[in-house]
C-alpha cells in the first residue's frame, strides 16, 4: 500500500529543520508545564488531567496538524505535487504513503512528550504507557483527517484549526454527546483505561475508540485518494 | 501511433467558459498550441493531461479518456508551467525519483539517458535550489522525458528562457518530434510556435480559432490582404502593371525606393508579378511579404 520512493520524497521534502524546530516547540512547552505543575502542586489527579487533556486536545491536533499538511498540502500549494499525480501510480498508494510519513513525524513529537508529562504529573508508568498509547492513537485518526483536508481544500490548515478548536475544544468540553465522534476524546479514552485512571464517568470506552478510530482512518484515507484521482491543476484565471 | 482526441470539449469555470467547443486531433510530430494569455490553453493541456475534468465533451488517448486513468501517464509526460519542483534534490536525484514512481526497470540507466538528452550531466550533481530557470526547464523535461512516454505535454515550455537556451530547446522539441513522439506545447510567443511546430492550433478567447501549418491558417484567411514589398529596377513603371491587374488593390511608391503593394488574391498574384514583369522587361530585385510574420496572422485573428 505504499510507494518507498513517495515516502523517501515527502520526508525530505516535507520536514526541514525549521518544520522540526515548530513541532518540537508545543510538546516541549507541555513538558515544561508537567514539569512545573508537579513541582508546585505535587501529585495532584485534577492538575494531571488538566495538563494531560491539553495534551492530547491542543499539542497533540496542533503537530498532528502540522505534520500532515507538511507531507500533502505544501506540495498542492507550490504545485510539485503534479509530480507524483502524473505517474501510473495508484492515488490510494500516494495517500497512504503520505499518511504514513505524517504519522511517523506526529508520533515522534508527541507520544513521548505526552507519555513523559504523564508519568511526570501522575507519577507512575501505566499513565506513561496509556497516555503513550492513547496519544498514538490521537496520531493516527488526526493525521488521516488532516490528510483528507488537505485534498478537499486549498485552506486546509485554516480549516484544521478551525475544526480542532471548535469541534475538538470547544464542543468537545461543552456537549458531552460529541465525545463519541472527537478524536481527542477518543485517545484520552484509551489512555485513561490504560493508565487505570479514576475512568471519567463519560468515557466512550476503549473498546469504541479503537473501532471508531480505525473506521475514521480508512474512510479519510480513502475518500482523500480518491479526491485525489480529480485532482485539477489551477488552469489560467 | 499515438493520438490524442479532443471531442467538443468544454470547460467552464462557474460562469466563465474557459474552453468553448473544441474538437482537434493531436498526432505524432510536433503541434504548437499558439494563443494570447488567458485564451485557455492552459485550461486545454490540463484536460489533455488529466488533470482537469471536462464539462462536457471528450480527451481520449487512443480511445481511452484521460480524466482518472492514471495508468495513462505511462504514455504521457508532462512538463508544468510552474517552477517548483522537489528543490532541496539534485537534479539527478529528481529524475531518478520520476523514473522509481514511473516503475522502470533501470531507473538510473533511464535517468542517465533523459540527463543526457537536455544535455544537464555538467549540473545533475547540483540542488535544484541553485538553478537557473532554463535549468529548471530542462530538469523538468528529463523528469517528463524519462519513462519515454508516446505523449509529451508542455506548458509555456520557452517561458523565461535565454535566447541560448531557447535555441536547444526548439533543437530538442524538434528531435522528440521527429522521433515519432505526439508533443504539444503552448506558447504565446509567435516565433518560438513559428520555429518549431510542423502544425499549430491557434486558441482565442477559449476558442479553437485555426488549425493547420502556417501557411494553411493564413489561407484560411482569403479575405485578408496581403503585404509585399517590391524591388525592381522600374518600380514606377511596376506599380502601373500591377494596379492594372485585379489581384492587387494598392501600390504605394516608398519615397526612397520599392513598391508597397496590398494583394488581395495570392494564388493570383503569384503567378502574374513574374508574368508582368517580364513582359515589361523589368528586372525584380526583391519581392518579400512584408507581414508573413506568425504575429500578423495573430493579430488578424485576435482582433477578428
Amino acid at each position: 500500500m505504499t510507494n518507498a520512493t513517495i515516502v523517501r520524497l515527502t520526508v525530505r521534502n516535507g520536514f526541514g529543520a525549521r518544520r522540526a524546530l515548530i513541532l518540537l516547540a508545543l510538546p516541549l512547552l507541555l513538558l515544561g508545564l508537567a514539569i512545573t505543575v508537579r513541582s508546585l502542586v505535587g501529585v495532584d489527579p485534577g492538575a494531571t488531567e488538566g495538563v494531560v487533556a491539553l495534551g492530547l486536545t491542543v499539542v497533540l491536533p496542533m503537530v498532528a496538524l502540522v505534520g500532515s499538511t507538511s507531507v500533502l498540502a505544501s506540495e498542492v500549494d507550490d504545485g510539485s505535487i503534479v509530480y507524483l499525480l502524473a505517474k501510473p501510480i495508484s492515488r490510494h498508494v500516494i495517500v497512504v504513503s503520505k499518511y504514513v510519513v505524517a504519522v511517523a513525524a506526529t508520533a515522534v513529537f508527541t507520544v513521548w512528550p505526552i507519555a513523559l508529562g504523564a508519568a511526570i504529573m501522575a507519577g507512575d508508568l501505566a499513565s506513561m504507557l496509556g497516555y503513550g498509547l492513547g496519544t498514538l492513537l490521537g496520531c493516527i485518526a488526526y493525521c488521516a483527517i488532516f490528510l483528507l483536508l488537505s485534498t478537499v481544500t486549498r485552506h486546509a490548515v485554516a480549516a484544521g484549526l478551525l475544526y480542532v478548536l471548535i469541534w475538538e475544544g470547544l464542543l468537545g468540553g461543552l456537549l458531552s454527546g460529541v465525545r463519541w465522534l472527537s478524536v481527542g476524546h477518543w485517545a484520552q479514552a484509551l489512555a485513561t483505561s490504560i493508565a487505570d485512571d479514576v475512568t471519567l464517568s463519560e468515557s466512550v470506552g476503549p473498546a469504541y475508540a479503537v473501532i471508531a478510530t480505525a473506521v475514521v482512518t480508512v474512510a479519510a484515507l480513502w475518500l482523500a485518494g480518491d479526491r485525489l484521482r480529480s485532482f485539477r491543476l489551477t488552469g489560467e484565471e | 501511433m499515438t493520438e490524442l482526441v479532443l471531442e467538443q470539449v468544454s470547460r467552464w469555470y462557474r460562469n466563465v467558459v474557459a474552453v468553448n467547443n473544441v474538437t482537434m486531433r493531436i498526432g505524432p510530430g510536433v503541434t504548437g498550441l499558439l494563443g494570447p494569455n488567458g485564451a485557455g490553453k492552459s485550461t486545454l493541456i490540463a484536460l489533455m493531461s488529466g488533470f482537469l475534468a471536462p464539462s462536457s465533451g471528450t480527451v481520449t488517448l487512443d480511445g481511452t479518456p484521460v480524466w482518472r486513468h492514471e495508468q495513462l501517464y505511462r504514455q504521457i509526460g508532462l512538463v508544468p508551467e510552474r517552477e517548483a519542483a522537489y528543490d532541496n534534490l539534485t537534479g539527478r536525484q529528481f529524475v531518478t525519483a520520476n523514473a522509481e514512481l514511473q516503475r522502470l526497470a533501470d531507473p538510473d540507466g533511464a535517468t542517465a539517458r533523459a540527463i543526457a538528452t537536455v544535455e544537464m550531466q555538467p549540473v545533475q550533481d547540483r540542488r535544484i535550489s541553485t538553478y537557473s530557470k532554463g535549468m529548471r526547464q530542462r530538469i523538468k523535461m528529463a523528469s517528463a522525458l524519462v519513462h519515454d512516454p508516446a505523449v509529451l505535454l508542455l506548458d509555456e515550455p520557452f517561458n523565461g528562457m535565454d535566447p541560448r537556451q531557447r535555441l536547444h530547446l526548439i533543437d530538442l522539441l524538434r528531435q522528440i518530434g521527429d522521433d515519432g513522439r505526439t508533443v504539444m506545447f503552448s506558447s504565446h510567443i509567435l516565433e518560438e510556435v513559428e520555429q518549431v511546430a510542423a502544425h499549430i492550433e491557434v486558441m482565442v478567447a477559449g476558442r479553437h480559432a485555426a488549425s493547420g501549418n502556417f501557411g494553411a491558417i493564413r489561407r484560411l484567411m482569403t479575405d485578408r490582404p496581403n503585404r509585399y514589398l517590391i524591388r525592381s529596377d522600374d518600380d514606377r513603371q511596376l506599380a502601373g502593371l500591377l494596379i492594372g491587374d485585379r489581384s492587387c488593390r494598392g501600390v504605394t511608391l516608398r519615397a526612397d525606393d520599392g513598391l508597397d503593394v496590398e494583394a488581395v488574391d495570392f494564388g493570383r498574384f503569384a503567378v502574374v508579378l513574374p508574368q508582368l514583369a517580364h513582359s515589361a522587361d523589368i528586372r525584380l530585385l526583391e519581392v518579400r511579404p512584408t507581414d508573413e510574420s506568425l504575429e500578423s496572422v495573430f493579430a488578424y485573428l485576435v482582433g477578428a
